[in-house]
């Protein structure tokens, strides 16, 4: 698995994609920091990054990169290794090089400029959403076999995650707005890594508006430490269980 | 009798020999001729001054009938047991100084208070600790009175079993200041009370109003500090109020502001800090108002302004971290906008004269919605709320179209 692992991470380094990915992070994060006199509106930048750039850079890349080493995937199957060993090791590989990128683009900058509760929020979030959207790459690419639909697989579950489902609960907040739908409404955003990881953000962010009643509601339940850690467990939960998926159907899957 | 002898002779004396009569000082403490304070205020003379040594004195209700100067020497403590009014004082030009008044009884029929100024002039309370009343210190009827220098604290749960730190009724002339008021129910609380200052005082924790304006007119307050209370500062139905650089801090709540202006005419709010407070200013019914030089900064709203309110001037803010800077509820727009720092701005100067050169609408389309549907709020900073955010930018169709800084400033102004 060792073998393997270090292989992966080898070869994503030498295909380039992720360092530029990591330099285009380190040079956002630099820019919209330095360019606001206060730190709010970087961090309001740096939140439309992790919430709309890692998942979409996370599932594109993850996808492509799976269709590209199908050739060698097959090579391994050749050999006497387990099939759970090698998706683990790709899968861990993919989210090392992906994390770290992210975490030295932009974690370490959020770090230095927002050293607080907020800031490792921020960071802690891009990285689950780095892990959750690789797993569901994964998920994506096993369950396609031809490669422009997997990739469509993936931009039409970025567009899902990322758009598609706050309009459809926008819509339901207007359809029933007569109706107590605040504790419904947290039980939605747990469907929806995005959102949850925006909201866990948002708590810390916004503190002073989410005082109002409805608000509080939400800070109730997102701002408490029980809360807090249901949110994350809800967040690993999302990395877990499309990897494990896909783990299951690239075992009985026919290459 | 010779005392009597004494007294009389003092009493013709002064009468007849000195135009202005020579005050004496009577001194109350265990080892002392007097044991109480009654028993001196009893045998003084109006003018004289009665020294209170350090001690707890348990007086019941003190009627100050004459015009006398209390002090108290090592913070002597006066009780009310939790059953009386600890000091009355019904007569003018008196002074209470350095006293440790606690323990005033409960009612809400009497109003008791640690101390209480009945239709009294020139009456000067000061430098003293007033713990555990129902009202701290209470003035009706009061004129030219000054309160400086004390702190008041209560431990107040709930606000019925609670009353104001410095309540004020029908007065005039009232000095406030240096005070620190805490655990009340309303930190300073006015009814008509006209032409009093109000300064430097800290209001912190209390359960309802840190400061509480009925009806009273042509006040000033200046440098106060009004910090974590349970609704912020409530301003209502009175006129020609003016506040200077007060700060008001982290007052949370769904019906908490920084403060609450209802009903308020011909004012100045200037150079105030609004900081960490759920609503920064709430106004409804107000019209004439100028404000200028005031900073908001990390409120949830900076201004919630309802559309009742008229001609009022608000140039020259800084509004910085909000998360909304203005909300309205309507469409009608009669006030002026102008000349404020934004940092939410993204508009250009290119004429360099630090006027952004494309007006400024600070109420957001998702303010809009939020008001009409709280529960939106759950999808704020999501990248659809954003996107209707900049389409309503482009064509502004659901809010108000009038409400527009023409003359945004690009650099914050120094304050």
């Amino acid at each position: 698995m060792n073998k393997i692992y270090k292989h992966v991470i080898a070869d994503i380094i030498r295909n380039r994609i992720v360092l530029f990915y990591t330099f285009i992070l380190l040079l956002a994060s630099l820019s919209v920091f330095s360019l606001e006199d206060t730190s709010s509106k970087g961090l309001l930048s740096m939140l439309n990054i992790i919430l709309m750039i890692v998942p979409l850079v996370c599932l594109i890349f993850s996808t492509i990169y799976m269709y590209n080493s199908s050739e060698f995937i097959e090579l391994l199957l050749s050999q006497p290794l387990r099939r759970n060993t090698i998706w683990w090791s790709l899968f861990i590989g993919l989210i090392t090089a992906l994390g770290l990128a992210f975490f030295v683009g932009a974690g370490i900058v959020i770090l230095i400029f927002e050293p607080s509760f907020l800031g490792l929020m921020l960071v802690i979030c891009g990285i689950l959403l780095t892990f959750i959207f690789t797993a569901i790459a994964l998920l994506a690419a096993v369950l396609t076999k031809d490669k422009a639909k997997g990739i469509g697989l993936s931009i039409i579950l970025w567009l899902f995650y990322a758009i598609i489902f706050d309009g459809i609960v926008l819509f339901m907040l207007f359809q029933w707005a007569d109706y107590p739908i605040e504790k419904f409404m947290i039980l939605i955003s747990m469907l929806n890594p995005i959102d949850l990881a925006r909201i866990l953000i948002l708590m810390q962010m916004d503190v002073s508006a989410l005082m109002g009643y409805t608000g509080a509601i939400f800070k109730d339940f997102f701002g408490t430490s029980v809360g807090i850690a249901l949110s994350f467990g809800t967040l690993i939960l999302w990395v877990i269980i499309p990897f494990i998926c896909s783990l299951r159907y690239f075992k009985k899957k026919d290459l | 009798m010779i005392k009597l002898k004494t007294y009389l002779f003092l009493f013709f004396f002064n009468a007849l020999f000195l135009p202005s009569v020579q005050a004496s000082t009577w001194i109350v403490g265990k080892n002392e001729r007097f044991k109480t304070l009654a028993n001196a205020i009893q045998h003084a003379q109006p003018g004289d001054s009665i020294l209170v040594k350090k001690g707890v004195y348990h007086e019941h209700n003190l009627i100050i009938n004459k015009s006398l100067h209390l002090i108290g020497q090592g913070l002597p403590i006066l009780d009310g047991e939790g059953k009386y009014e600890v000091l009355s004082i019904k007569a003018s030009h008196v002074r209470i100084q350095g006293f440790h008044i606690r323990n005033s009884g409960i009612s809400s029929l009497k109003d008791l208070a640690g101390i209480k100024i009945y239709d009294s002039q020139y009456v000067q309370i000061i430098q003293n600790l007033i713990t555990n009343s129902f009202f701290g210190v209470y003035v009706q009827y009061g004129k030219h009175c000054t309160i400086n220098n004390n702190r008041i604290i209560a431990y107040g749960v709930e606000e019925q079993q609670s009353g104001n730190g410095i309540h004020c009724w029908n007065s005039s002339y009232l000095q406030i200041k240096n005070n620190l008021i805490t655990g009340h129910r309303d930190g300073i609380y006015f009814e008509f009370v006209t032409q009093s200052l109000i300064k430097n005082n800290r209001s912190f924790r209390n359960l309802r109003y840190g400061l509480h304006f009925m009806f009273s007119n042509n006040d000033t307050y200046i440098s106060n500090v009004f910090t974590n209370n349970g609704a912020g500062v409530a301003v209502m139905f009175s006129n020609h109020v003016n506040m200077y650089y007060n700060t008001f801090h982290q007052n949370w709540g769904d019906a908490s502001y920084g403060i609450l202006l209802k009903e308020i005419s011909d004012g100045i709010i200037q150079g105030n800090h609004f900081e960490k407070n759920t609503t920064g200013i709430y106004l409804e019914g107000v019209s004439r108002v100028n404000m200028s030089k005031n900073t908001f900064s990390n409120n949830g709203w900076g201004l919630k302004i309802q559309a009742s309110c008229q001609d009022m001037t608000i140039h020259q803010n800084n509004f910085m971290n909000n998360t909304f800077d203005v909300s309205t509820n309507g469409t009608l727009v009669l006030n002026s906008f102008d000349g404020n720092y934004w940092d939410k701005y993204d508009g250009y100067d290119l004429n360099r004269d630090h006027i952004g050169d494309i007006p400024f609408r600070p109420v957001s389309l998702f303010s809009i919605i939020l008001e009409k549907n709280p529960t939106t709020l759950i999808m704020f900073r999501s990248f659809i709320s954003a996107l209707m955010d900049k389409t309503e930018k482009l064509i502004p169709s659901l809010t108000p179209e009038q409400l527009k800084d023409q003359f945004p400033l690009i650099k914050p102004i120094k304050l």
